[in-house]
């Protein structure tokens, strides 16, 4: 099973948890991350774009990528755009394996591409001031030291 | 051809995408940014500097060499930030 969404709403974290389960006596594991928006330095709010079709693909790409490196039963993934402010959910990322080792791995891996490669742009808001949020280092190796996997 | 942009691109050309017939002398990408480029106003300012720009052709990430045919859609970008 693979889930993958871009969408405006919130999403309820509990439900896609509990549907990777449902009905599979064999899933041992299912670890569920939720990205939120932070209040950092007084941000008031990200507002993200994407690329329809792209940005789904590019994400299936590396579903897919997670589910050859682990032995996965099904992964969600579900990535919200639009004006976000603190507090607020941002990103969904679950899966189901037989094990938690597997399960906490490929989660990482998954939650590290989405924050670092994955086609969305991000403005971030400060009072009354917007800027475009750069490419940033520390995120790039933390999503590099997978390829060494 | 259709051509898309994104973020701050998007911004200063003041579109998020237009189609338009490839000039028979572009071949490449980076022959399209030059192109583009040269109708100056915001498009000169958006491909002022072609280091911070990325580009996707059929929706796939593609370096400047890549090859450009009439049928595909090409995408302008910044380096993505990730969600």
């Amino acid at each position: 099973m693979r889930t993958i969404r871009i969408q405006r709403d919130d999403f309820d974290a509990v439900a896609e948890s509990a549907a990777l389960s449902a009905g599979k006596l064999e899933v041992g594991a299912v670890v569920t991350f939720t990205g939120i928006v932070r209040s950092d330095d007084g941000l008031s709010a990200l507002a993200l774009e994407h690329y329809p079709g792209m940005t789904e693909r590019e994400i299936a790409r590396h579903a897919d990528e997670a589910k050859r490196r682990w032995p996965l039963f099904g992964v969600t993934i579900v990535h919200r755009i639009g004006r976000l402010r603190p507090g607020e959910n941002i990103v969904l990322v679950a899966v189901a394996s037989t094990r938690r080792k597997a399960a906490f791995e490929a989660a990482e891996f998954l939650v590290d591409y989405l924050k670092t490669r994955a086609p969305f742009w991000k403005q971030e808001e400060r009072g009354s001031a917007i800027y475009w949020v750069e490419a940033k280092e520390s995120d790039e190796s933390a999503a590099a030291r997978w390829n060494s996997v | 051809m259709k051509i898309l942009y994104f973020a701050w691109l998007r911004q200063k050309i003041g579109k998020s995408e237009e189609d338009i017939s490839l000039p028979p002398q572009i071949s490449t990408v980076a022959d399209l940014v030059s192109h583009l480029s040269g109708r100056g106003g915001g498009y000169a300012e958006a491909f002022d500097n072609p280091g911070r720009i990325r580009a996707a052709l059929n929706q796939e990430h593609v370096r400047f060499d890549a090859k450009l045919a009439e049928s595909d859609e090409v995408a302008f970008f910044p380096p993505v930030t990730g969600g």
